[in-house]
């Protein structure tokens, strides 16, 4: 056994509205830079359709993502070493600028500096790259939004995969739902394992992955061995960036700055214990239907001592382990399993899970009954497909998200018998198995959403820091920053000088003879 | 017109190497954001650029390892092996032909693009267009070079030129003079081969240093532990 802590978050989609808030503040803080316009380490997405880039979630296009081989292993499916530094000169697999969008601006300055004329003047967009005009604008980051863009187009949706798509492109029949998206954080990244230069790394103490900067060479396999394609490569420095979870913030104790400003408060960050020596095992299991019970074998109950006493011989912090105890991500994959990794049958183990959305009751608007499974609504009956939520969490398989709505249905029940008629309904709880104090745990958390309970983060421990004197080693340094100077660890410099990083002295500890009172 | 020869080939080879050995270390050090291929992919990227691309690299790479074999391998090596000059001048020039075919076809494409694609161009900085423009006019150098080699196929300007390589990398004097009555084709494309090595580590041509040959000795998974 060989445990690790994770960092993961969990997006509860039932309550998500659209308002792209979280890619807006992410854009504002990590991406509003020249080569990066066009990437979002979050984005909003409207369900079903094609996503952003285009496509994405389709790896017989992308080949992102990792296959199972004959023999048992698994190895990226754009190709093992070999076939990737095969197609280093030009990736086969690399999406073009066109399956983001052209990253454009407007000609705002042309409202105050036009000359006199009949109409008034308006802001015409013009290509970041190119500095050209564009008269017209073929793509963007949340094209498909609010459904739209044609059925025909959308239903290209992966989804759908063995739905009965057709009545879907029906007005009466639609459907819709939001899915946020940002990196996935994987336990099993294929983004590391495609990198040749080995500049992307995860993280041990918080597993959050990173590309270093300086060892990036931009020989952009990453780019298309993600397959939740959040791999950007900046067109302007040459290298990959990517989703940072925000870090510098998650190090000091706060929420991602996508958490932070979500107005719907579905984002929830917590941390997880794992076992990092069932990785392989879980990612390479024959049946991709496995996958998410396989996943959810790798991490570890925080509440066991023998899993206790082995994470502090690991050195990891008490804080860390009071925090997985109290962790909100653990509840809602873990205790109520109300919460997915995203497509899991692309063998990555993501660690951004989703509650699957409710949704209103299909039949009732067409024949004024609804299908009721004792005193819950079918799930069957909900207007989105569960098929549908399967084929996005769950690789297909629909009892696990069948039984999440079902215990989310409860929970909205129970409540409602309790506060409405004052009565405590423990049926409709033993029909989706769960006890009394884990619904009111669960209507904490998921409804009232506080806080405290949505944000459980151990600030990054002494144990972690670099030097003996933690921050204060790192007072009057240059900070985050890219370029030279800030970046690199070995402490040999060849020009002389010292790395920026650090202050260069520390104060030395001078010896204090006490003298024995007389 | 002797003095410019000397200078030319006995001193700017060696000018040229040490700029481009401490230049790419001080760039290595000191702004290693910098170093990266500049890979234009994303911005455009159709059929013809993937083929050009990879004819470009490949022969690229059959050329720069042709040279290193054919100018430094000491004729009594490949005399031992049963090579005579004048076999492994036909040798030389039939592989050179090749090579150079391949890699003339690719840069033809990367170059055409480079300057025509609107986000390429836009994106290129002037070092990116002018080490483009410098290879395919080396390249073409060399592959004008061949006519001349065949009407010399008793391989004598080739054992001249290796003769001036090996004094070079050796550090024997006399290089210069060597090479002194050379074709003025094979003179031109040896001031530019050595320019390219001057100028290479201030260009993206940095990216070559770092094969990722290291891929293949690690496991796919990295995690780092802090501090």
């Amino acid at each position: 056994m060989k445990i690790r802590a994770q960092i993961g978050m969990v997006l509860n989609l039932d309550k998500c509205i659209g308002c792209h808030t979280c890619s807006i503040t992410c854009k504002n803080v990590w991406t509003s830079r020249s080569g990066a316009e066009y990437a979002w380490f979050n984005n909003v997405e409207s369900k079903p359709g094609i996503g952003f880039p285009q496509q994405w979630e389709n790896q017989d296009k992308w080949n992102g993502g990792w296959v199972r081989k004959i023999n048992g292993k698994i190895e990226p499916k754009q190709g093992g070493k070999l076939k990737s530094l095969a197609n280093i000169f030009a990736n086969p697999n690399m999406p073009g600028i066109e399956d983001y969008y052209e990253p454009f601006d407007f000609d705002y300055g042309h409202l105050q500096n036009a000359p006199a004329s009949k109409t008034p003047p308006t802001a015409r967009p013009f290509s970041v790259i190119t500095g050209e005009r564009m008269e017209k604008i073929e793509g963007g980051p949340n094209w498909e939004d609010i459904l739209g863009t044609e059925f025909e187009s959308r239903s290209r949706d992966v989804n759908f995969e063995q739905v009965q798509k057709d009545m879907y492109g029906e007005f009466e029949n639609t459907f819709m739902m939001y899915l946020p998206r940002l990196c996935e954080h994987c336990l099993n990244p294929t983004c590391v394992a495609a990198c040749p230069s080995g500049s992307i790394y995860k993280r041990e103490e918080d597993g959050i992955v990173l590309i270093d900067q300086d060892k990036c060479r931009g020989w952009r396999m990453c780019v298309s061995a993600c397959p939740y394609k959040k791999i950007y490569y900046n067109w302007e420095t040459g290298k990959s960036e990517k989703c940072v979870f925000c870090y510098p913030r998650i190090e000091a104790g706060e929420p991602t700055v996508c958490s932070e400003t979500c107005v719907g408060r579905i984002r929830y960050l917590g941390v997880l214990l794992y076992d990092a020596d069932r990785i392989e095992a879980a990612a390479s299991c024959e049946d991709e239907q496995d996958l998410y019970q396989q996943q959810l074998d790798v991490f570890l109950d925080p509440f066991d001592e023998a899993v206790l006493a082995e994470a502090r011989k690991e050195g990891i912090p008490e804080s860390w382990l009071t925090a997985a105890q109290a962790s909100p991500v653990y509840k809602m994959a873990l205790d109520w399993k109300v919460a997915f990794p995203l497509h899991p049958e692309f063998r990555t183990l993501p660690m951004v899970w989703y509650v699957p959305p409710l949704s209103p009751i299909q039949a009732a608007a067409e024949n004024d009954w609804i299908g009721m499974n004792h005193d819950i609504p079918d799930v069957r009956s909900l207007r989105i497909p569960v098929r549908y939520l399967a084929n996005l969490l769950t690789a297909g398989k629909e009892e696990p998200v069948a039984l999440a709505l079902e215990r989310m249905l409860a929970m909205r029940s129970y409540m409602r018998s309790k506060t409405v008629d004052g009565q405590i309904n423990t049926q409709v709880l033993n029909q989706v198995g769960l006890t009394q104090a884990q619904v009111e745990d669960m209507y904490r958390y998921m409804a009232i959403a506080n806080y405290e309970d949505r944000f459980v983060i151990p600030t990054s421990h002494r144990e972690y820091a670099g030097s003996a004197f933690d921050a204060y080693s790192e007072q009057g340094g240059c900070g985050f920053s890219f370029g030279n100077g800030c970046s690199g660890d070995d402490k040999v410099n060849l020009f002389g000088g010292g790395k920026l990083t650090q202050r260069g002295k520390v104060p030395i500890k001078i010896p204090v003879k006490v003298e024995p009172v007389k | 017109m002797n003095y410019l020869n000397t200078l030319l080939f006995g001193y700017y080879p060696y000018l040229a190497i040490s700029v481009f050995f401490v230049a790419s270390l001080a760039r290595f050090e000191r702004d290693q954001f910098s170093w990266r291929t500049g890979s234009s992919q994303l911005l455009s990227s159709d059929e013809d650029f993937r083929l050009g691309n990879n004819l470009f690299h490949i022969g690229i790479l059959l050329l720069f390892f042709g040279h290193f074999v054919g100018l430094l391998t000491p004729p009594a090596v490949y005399h031992s092996l049963g090579i005579s000059t004048s076999a492994k001048q036909i040798l030389a020039v039939i592989a050179g032909g090749i090579f150079g075919s391949i890699c003339l076809a690719g840069i033809y494409r990367l170059i055409r693009r480079r300057l025509t694609d609107p986000r390429v161009r836009a994106t290129s900085s002037r070092m990116d267009i002018f080490i483009l423009l410098l290879i395919g006019f080396q390249l073409v150098l060399g592959l004008f070079t061949l006519p001349v080699s065949i009407y010399h196929y008793d391989g004598s300007s080739m054992l001249l030129l290796s003769e001036w390589a090996q004094r070079i990398v050796t550090f024997r004097s006399g290089a210069a003079d060597v090479i002194a009555d050379i074709n003025f084709l094979f003179k031109l494309h040896l001031f530019f081969g050595m320019t390219l090595f001057l100028v290479f580590p201030f260009s993206r041509l940095v990216h070559v240093w770092s094969v990722p040959l290291g891929y293949f000795n690690r496991p796919y998974q990295v995690v780092r532990r802090r501090g």
